[in-house]
C-alpha cells in the first residue's frame, strides 16, 4: 500500500503537483491518468524519490519513504519506463539480474530467477538470455524491462507509460501479458498513462489528474458511470463505455440459463465491444456464449451495461 | 570541439596491420638492415648509429607511452567531472581550454616549457601531454554525454549509486569513443615527439635533426621511416583494443 499525503512539487513559481492525497491499494493496479503535463510522471517519480517532493509525504507499507536512503528505496521498488532503458552493453540475463546484483544476491540463485522471469514474460530463456538488447524488437525489449523490474521480487512496481512506444499489436499483446502477470503476482502497481483505453483496461483503480491535482479516484466503472465532474466525463469521452467493453471478454458478462432461440453464437474470449457489435449486426439482443463446444450461458445487451464480473 | 569518432575506414582495416607493422619495425631495427635499404638511394651515407636505433625507438616509445598514461589519468577524470549534471559551465570552460591547447603551436609550448623545466625529456613530455589531452578529453566528454537518457534513468530508478552508474553504465558505454580518442592522441604524439629531439629528449627525432644539420637526407629518412612504422604499429594495436571494446558494448 502506498499512501500519498498532501504531496506537492514546485519548480520555482510553477506547481507540478499540489496537495495530492491518494492511497494506492495493495495488490492492485492503479492507473495514473490525465492529459499531458498534469503531473503524472512527477507524482510517480516522487514515490521512488527520483524527484524529491517540496511538500507532503509518502508512506510505503506505513513507513515514510524518507527514512531509507534513496538507492535502498529504489532497489525495493520495480521501475519500468517508456524508453525501456535496457543496458545495451549487457546481455538480457545480465540486464534482468541488475537489481539482485546490486543487492549482492547469490549468483546462481539469480541465474535461476532470471530464467523464471523470462519465462513469466513470455520469452524462452534458452533463446533470449544471451541476446543483446539491440537484437530485440520493441515488444521483446519491454518484456525484458518488465522482467528486470520484477527481478528482486519488489512488492511495488512503478511504470511510466510502459507500453507507450510500442506499435499497436505489440502493445495489445504486452498489455494482455502484463495483466496476467499482475493477477498472478498480486503486485501493487502504479502505471502512468495518458491512454484512456489502457487505463480502463488494465486499471483496477484509476486516478485521474488535472493540472497537478487529483480529479477523481475510483474504479473504471466509477469514472464511467459516476464521473465526479464535467472534466472527468469530457476526458473519458462519449465512447468511454465502448472503450471499457473493448478491454473485457464477453465471458465477464455471461449469465447461466437458456438462451433465446436463434441467438447468434460467440466465443467466450471475444471482447465485449465486438459482442455488442455482433448484436447490432445480427439484430438480436441476446448472444449464446460458448467456450469451444461447451455452452457457458447467454448475454443480453442490458448485461453489457452492468459492471460484469471477473 | 574536435572529436574523433571511430571511423568506418579504420574499423574495416584488417588486423594484419597489427602483425605487419611491428614486424617491419623490428626488421628495420636489426643492425645493418636500414643502411642496406637506404644507401642504394644515394641520398647520403648511413653508417652505424650511436646510440643505436633501437635505443632511440625505445626512448621515443617511452615518451609517447608515458604521455599517454598521464593523458588518460588526467583527461578521463576531467571529462567525468565536467559531464556530471549541473556542471555545464565547467564543461564549456574545459572544452575551451583544451581546444586552446591545440591551437598553440607545438614548438611554442616546448619553447615556453624549456625555461621552466630545462632541456631534455621533461618539456617534451609536457608538450605531448598538452597535445594528447585534446582528443582524449573531447572524445570522453562526447562519449559520456552521449549515453542514452533512458538508460541512465533506468539505472538510477533501479537504485544504482552515482559511482555504480559511472562504472557499470557510463564508462562501458563510452569506452569505444574514449579509446578512439586515445588512439588518435597516441598516434599524433608519435609524430609530435620527434620535435623533442631538438630539446635533447632523444628519440627518433635525433636522426632527423642530425640529418637536417648535416644535409644528409638518408638520416632524415631513417628517422621518418621508423617513427611512421611506430605510429602504424600503435595505431593497429590500439585499433584492435578499440574494436574489441566496440564488440563488448
Ligand atoms: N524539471 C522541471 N522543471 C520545471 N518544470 C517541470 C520539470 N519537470 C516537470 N515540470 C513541469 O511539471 C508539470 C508536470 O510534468 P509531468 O509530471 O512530467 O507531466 P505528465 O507526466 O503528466 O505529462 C509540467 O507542466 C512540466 O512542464
Ligand atoms: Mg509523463
Amino acid at each position: 500500500m502506498i499512501q500519498v499525503e498532501h504531496l506537492e512539487k514546485r519548480y520555482g513559481d510553477s506547481v507540478a503537483v499540489q496537495d495530492l492525497n491518494l492511497t494506492f491499494p495493495e495488490g492492485q493496479l492503479t492507473a495514473l491518468l490525465g492529459p499531458s503535463g498534469c503531473g503524472k510522471t512527477t507524482t510517480l517519480r516522487m514515490i521512488n524519490r527520483l524527484i524529491e517532493p517540496t511538500g507532503g509525504r509518502i508512506l510505503l507499507g506505513g513507513q515514510d519513504t524518507r527514512i531509507l536512503k534513496p538507492e535502498a528505496l529504489r532497489r525495493s521498488i520495480g521501475y519500468v519506463i517508456q524508453q525501456i532503458g535496457l543496458f545495451p552493453h549487457l546481455s538480457v540475463a545480465q540486464n534482468v539480474a541488475t537489481v539482485p546484483d546490486l543487492l549482492g544476491r547469490d549468483r546462481r540463485a539469480t541465474a535461476q530467477r532470471v530464467d523464471e522471469l523470462l519465462d513469466l514474460v513470455g520469452l524462452d530463456p534458452a533463446v533470449y538470455r544471451g541476446k543483446r538488447p539491440a537484437e530485440l524488437s520493441g515488444g521483446q525489449a519491454q518484456r525484458v524491462g518488465v522482467a528486470r523490474a520484477l527481478a528482486a521480487d519488489p512488492p511495488v512496481l512503478l511504470m511510466d507509460e510502459p507500453f507507450g512506444a510500442l506499435d499497436p499489436l505489440a502493445r495489445d499483446r504486452l498489455q494482455d501479458a502484463f495483466r496476467d502477470i499482475q493477477r498472478r503476482l498480486g503486485k501493487t502497481v502504479v502505471m502512468v498513462t495518458h491512454d484512456i483505453d489502457e487505463a480502463l483496461r488494465l486499471g483496477d483503480r484509476v486516478a485521474l489528474m488535472r493540472a497537478g491535482r487529483l480529479e477523481q479516484f475510483g474504479t473504471p466503472d466509477d469514472l464511467i458511470h459516476r464521473p465526479a465532474s464535467e472534466f472527468v466525463r469530457d476526458f473519458l469521452g462519449e465512447d468511454a463505455t465502448l472503450r471499457q467493453l473493448a478491454g473485457r471478454p464477453v465471458s465477464a458478462f455471461v449469465r447461466a440459463g437458456l438462451p433465446s432461440p436463434g441467438a447468434p453464437r460467440v466465443q467466450a474470449d471475444l471482447n465485449a465491444r465486438s459482442a455488442l457489435s455482433v448484436m447490432l449486426r445480427e439484430g438480436h439482443d441476446t448472444l449464446e456464449v460458448l467456450r469451444g463446444e461447451e455452452l457457458l450461458g447467454h448475454v443480453a445487451w442490458q448485461d453489457l451495461r452492468g459492471e460484469g464480473h471477473a | 570541439m574536435t572529436a574523433t569518432l571511430p571511423a568506418r575506414k579504420r574499423r574495416a582495416r584488417l588486423p594484419w596491420g597489427a602483425l605487419l607493422w611491428p614486424a617491419l619495425l623490428l626488421l628495420c631495427l636489426l643492425p645493418g638492415v636500414l643502411p642496406a635499404l637506404i644507401n642504394p638511394l644515394n641520398l647520403g651515407e648511413v653508417g652505424a648509429f650511436d646510440p643505436p636505433l633501437w635505443r632511440l625507438t625505445l626512448t621515443h616509445l617511452g615518451l609517447v607511452a608515458l604521455s599517454g598514461v598521464v593523458v588518460l589519468a588526467l583527461g578521463l577524470p576531467l571529462a567525468v567531472a565536467v559531464t556530471r549534471p549541473g556542471w555545464d559551465a565547467p564543461r564549456q570552460l574545459a572544452e575551451t581550454l583544451v581546444g586552446l591547447g591545440q591551437t598553440v603551436p607545438t614548438f611554442a609550448i616546448l619553447a615556453l616549457a624549456v625555461p621552466a623545466l630545462g632541456f631534455g625529456w621533461a618539456p617534451t613530455l609536457l608538450g605531448l601531454i598538452v597535445y594528447g589531452l585534446v582528443p582524449v578529453v573531447s572524445n570522453a566528454v562526447l562519449g559520456l554525454s552521449g549515453v542514452d537518457r533512458g538508460v541512465l534513468d533506468a539505472a538510477r530508478g533501479m537504485g544504482m549509486t552515482a559511482w555504480q552508474r559511472l562504472w557499470r553504465v557510463e564508462l562501458p558505454l563510452a569506452r569505444p569513443v574514449i579509446l578512439a580518442g586515445l588512439r588518435t592522441s597516441v598516434v599524433y604524439n608519435v609524430g609530435t615527439a620527434t620535435v623533442g629531439a631538438a630539446l635533447g629528449a632523444g628519440g627518433l627525432g635525433e636522426p632527423i635533426i642530425n640529418g637536417l644539420s648535416q644535409q644528409n637526407t638518408a638520416l632524415v629518412l631513417c628517422g621518418a621511416l621508423l617513427s611512421a612504422l611506430l605510429a602504424l604499429t600503435l595505431d593497429a594495436w590500439l585499433g584492435l583494443i578499440e574494436r574489441r571494446a566496440g564488440q563488448m558494448s
